[in-house]
């Protein structure tokens, strides 16, 4: 009989964390940007602020919702990997991500570049799971191409 | 009820899932199939797969004969009055879209009223939205009294002479509440409205007789109820079927074309345009002498145990939460849970890996699982061949992802 441990290819120890323990979770005060994301079929939501500067670097990040693991871990784990980063690299980590997730080679550097989200590679296993593990990044996308 | 013959005749029970056996709990949305369907399906493209209503040999005659003949098995099924009442379509959505395009488009007037139930599947929801939307009727709720039931009084004060069409759900898919159906077809009798009833949660599982509860439509699935997917019923009153313009036309539904026009065919192969789903309407004819060599009653009987049984576990449960009737003598063996913290997704992904098959989600059915103020649910849904020991694994294993998540 298996266990819970095969299943650890999706929830790893990182992504358990991050939900019970979400990094960046308190609101932003002063002039930033927010958008909400929303899976309709699962009921996981995003809401993101972003306080970016005058030169286009990401000073602070806010990221709440409520929805299963993945989403909100993926989340938590995408606010640490895009804070302090300039938009063009945020842009580049978000395409990282999805390369990653859809199983495309990606050059070491890329994959430095996504810091602890790269623990949630382990989704791509479980294609019904993708889109709970992209709902934060498709906020970010929707924010940063508005600069 | 032999348990455990029963379950020999399901090869599907066999199946290790991710190393271990698979425990089978969303019956709701597909049920398993015995080998008899199975071997029908092979049986017919193996000895006599040949087109119906057509040609004079040997083996169009015999599976015209054999696709007629579940057609009376069906119509026996349901106790309905006529074989051409019976009418097979791909599933119970198509089923009520004939209706809502071929009587309703000519029949739902501006400003006439058709009424369903808060506990709709969007089969039997987005049909009639767009039927109201192109016709400009009002589609209403029959609404609720406080502890959830269908509200019959304020109801019967609601319907008149406007009240054209009232689609009601047999048995919810989400929370497994029995909906009175007899007293809302009888309240209808006041009004001008036909009675359609989605008997997808009830005909696979509790003796279902269209005559007793005279409707005048009733919509069911066959891959609910041990039948193929792709093969679905439309049972309709005669005199109604009759006055309905075809909803598909082509080959097999006409009695003559010229090249200008053309006659339909009679009953019922004037609603099965096209060469028909032979092999799946066999196969739901063999689901359907499956199920009554076991017997409704029972079928039923043994469902409301086992619901009681997993209903009974979750009361002993923190951080748990059943959706909807919690009285046994209104609900099947559907049980639908929240969890106060951890999302369905999760728990539905970690019994996976145990082997058990859950439904997570909304369950096609979004506007009542809102009405909870969640977005989504789990559910466990049961048939004939789920026993008690099975459940009691479905629990520890519950628990387990439960404490995983913590």
């Amino acid at each position: 009989m298996s266990d819970l441990s095969d299943f650890d290819d999706m929830y790893q120890e990182v992504i358990i964390d991050h939900y019970k323990n979400p990094r960046n979770s308190k609101k932003l005060s002063g002039n930033y940007d927010e958008t909400k994301a929303h899976n309709p079929f699962c009921g996981d939501e995003i809401e993101l602020q972003l306080m970016i500067s005058d030169d286009g670097i990401i000073e602070q990040v806010s990221v709440t919702g409520r929805g299963c693991a993945i989403s909100q871990s993926s989340g938590s784990l995408m606010s640490d990997s895009v804070y302090g980063k300039s938009i063009e690299e945020a842009r580049n980590i978000n395409l990282n991500i999805r390369s990653m997730l859809k199983d495309e080679e990606l050059s070491d550097e890329d994959l430095d570049s996504l810091g602890d989200s790269y623990a949630i590679e382990g989704v791509k296993k479980f294609p019904v799971r993708i889109k709970c593990a992209l709902l934060s990044w498709a906020a970010l996308k929707d924010l940063i191409d508005k600069h | 009820m032999d348990l455990e013959r029963i379950r020999k005749d399901f090869p599907i029970l066999k199946t290790r899932i991710n190393g271990n056996d698979l425990i089978y709990l969303d019956n709701a949305a597909t049920s398993q199939k015995p080998k008899s369907v199975i071997n029908s399906l092979v049986d017919y493209y193996e000895k006599y797969n040949s087109n119906v209503h057509r040609g004079v040999h040997s083996l169009s005659v015999k599976a015209t004969d054999e696709y007629e003949k579940s057609r009376s098995k069906v119509r026996e099924f349901i106790n309905a009055g006529r074989d051409e009442e019976i009418i097979y379509t791909r599933n119970a959505s198509e089923s009520l879209n004939i209706i809502a395009h071929s009587w309703g488009s000519r029949n739902i007037n501006k400003g006439d009223d058709i009424f369903i139930t808060p506990f709709e599947h969007h089969s039997n929801i987005v049909p009639w939205q767009e039927l109201c939307k192109n016709n400009k009727a009002n589609l209403k709720y029959i609404p609720l009294t406080e502890s959830g039931d269908v509200d019959l009084d304020k109801f019967k004060s609601m319907i008149g002479t406007k009240t054209k069409l009232i689609s009601v759900t047999h048995m919810s898919n989400v929370l497994g509440t029995l909906l009175p159906v007899k007293e809302i077809i009888n309240l209808a009798k006041a009004t001008p409205a036909i009675t359609v009833i989605d008997a997808c949660q009830s005909v696979p599982h509790m003796p279902v007789d269209v005559k007793d509860l005279d409707c005048d439509f009733l919509c069911f699935s066959g891959h609910k109820m041990l039948g193929p997917t792709g093969i679905g019923v439309l049972y309709g009153k005669f005199d109604i079927l009759s006055e309905m313009p075809p909803f598909l036309f082509g080959g097999d539904m006409i009695s003559e074309v010229t090249y200008e026009d053309a006659k339909w065919n009679d009953l019922p192969y004037k609603f099965e345009a096209g060469t028909p789903n032979i092999a799946d309407a066999i196969g739901l004819g063999v689901a359907c002498d499956y199920l009554k060599s076991i017997g409704m009653k029972d079928v039923w009987n043994h469902e409301v145990e086992i619901g009681e049984y997993i209903f009974n576990k979750f009361k002993s449960l923190d951080n748990f939460e059943i959706l909807g009737e919690k009285s046994k003598e209104k609900r099947g063996g559907v049980v639908s849970f929240s969890h106060n913290k951890i999302h369905p997704h999760d728990i539905g992904s970690g019994l996976d890996r145990f082997g058990v098959a859950i439904r997570t989600g909304h369950h096609c059915a979004m506007p009542l699982v809102r009405s909870y103020g969640i977005v989504a649910a789990s559910r466990a849904s049961v048939y004939i061949y789920n026993t008690k020991e099975e459940i009691d694994i479905f629990i520890d294993r519950l628990l387990e992802v439960e404490e995983y998540f913590k």
